[in-house]
């Protein structure tokens, strides 16, 4: 099975595909998704940290960028967190926000 | 109690998040079908992802530290995870659209 440190990165480029093209919410194009962003990593490097840091999950050395040692920065770890969580959290909330988006418009003009 | 050590952590995003709807007046939960669709789809493919990822053993889960019900292996809060993270990203995104609205009204 495909690394956790491949299927990351691609996680952020189908939602920011499915963003611009499949919904046509082009929240990655708005500064309102950016300030959302910035909001949310700052919480997600506190609570991931609270589950990386404190081994509520653990992380197989073989799936991601560092090896599997838990360390507060380096080593391809953020705030304990493996770096391809970033990536994973991005391409979560950014599709969240953007199905609102879509489904805002979808109910506001029915066919 | 250190059972409920990932179940304090979506405990918290929600602590967080939530008093958002109130203190922004924002209309995210009146709108428990549009909820739905925008959740659902998105919770259906990152839990799958996850489970391949579980199953392959990138990941696991500490059952010190999980409560023990598990459904196809994963622990229940993991599921839960992904209900609550894009729930609080919907409510600061539309907190934000309030904030930004008011300050382009004054």
């Amino acid at each position: 099975m495909t690394s956790y440190a491949a299927a990351a990165p691609v996680a952020v480029l189908v939602a920011i595909l499915a963003d611009l093209l499949l919904l046509r919410t082009a929240l990655v194009r708005s500064r309102a998704w950016w300030t959302v962003y910035g909001i949310v990593v700052g919480f997600q490097l506190l609570t991931n940290g609270w589950l990386t840091g404190r081994g509520i999950v653990r992380y197989s050395d073989a799936a991601i960028l560092g090896s599997g040692r838990i360390v507060f920065i380096g080593d391809g770890r953020i705030a304990y967190a493996p770096v391809e969580d970033l990536a994973f959290g991005f391409a979560l909330v950014l599709m969240a926000c953007a199905m609102w988006v879509w489904t805002g418009a979808q109910m506001r003009t029915p066919r | 109690m250190r059972h409920a050590s990932y179940a304090v952590m979506l405990a918290f995003v929600l602590l967080g998040t939530l008093p958002l709807h109130r203190y922004y007046r924002l209309s995210v939960l009146r709108h428990p079908l549009r909820l739905l669709m925008s959740i659902v789809p998105v919770a259906v493919v990152f839990v799958t992802w996850d489970l391949l990822a579980a199953n392959s053993g990138q990941w696991r889960f500490d059952p010190a530290q999980t409560f023990a019900m598990r459904l196809w292996g994963l622990p229940l809060e993991e599921y839960a995870f992904f209900v609550v993270i894009p729930l609080a990203g919907i409510l600061a995104f539309e907190a934000v659209a309030v904030v930004r609205e008011r300050r382009r009204t004054g």
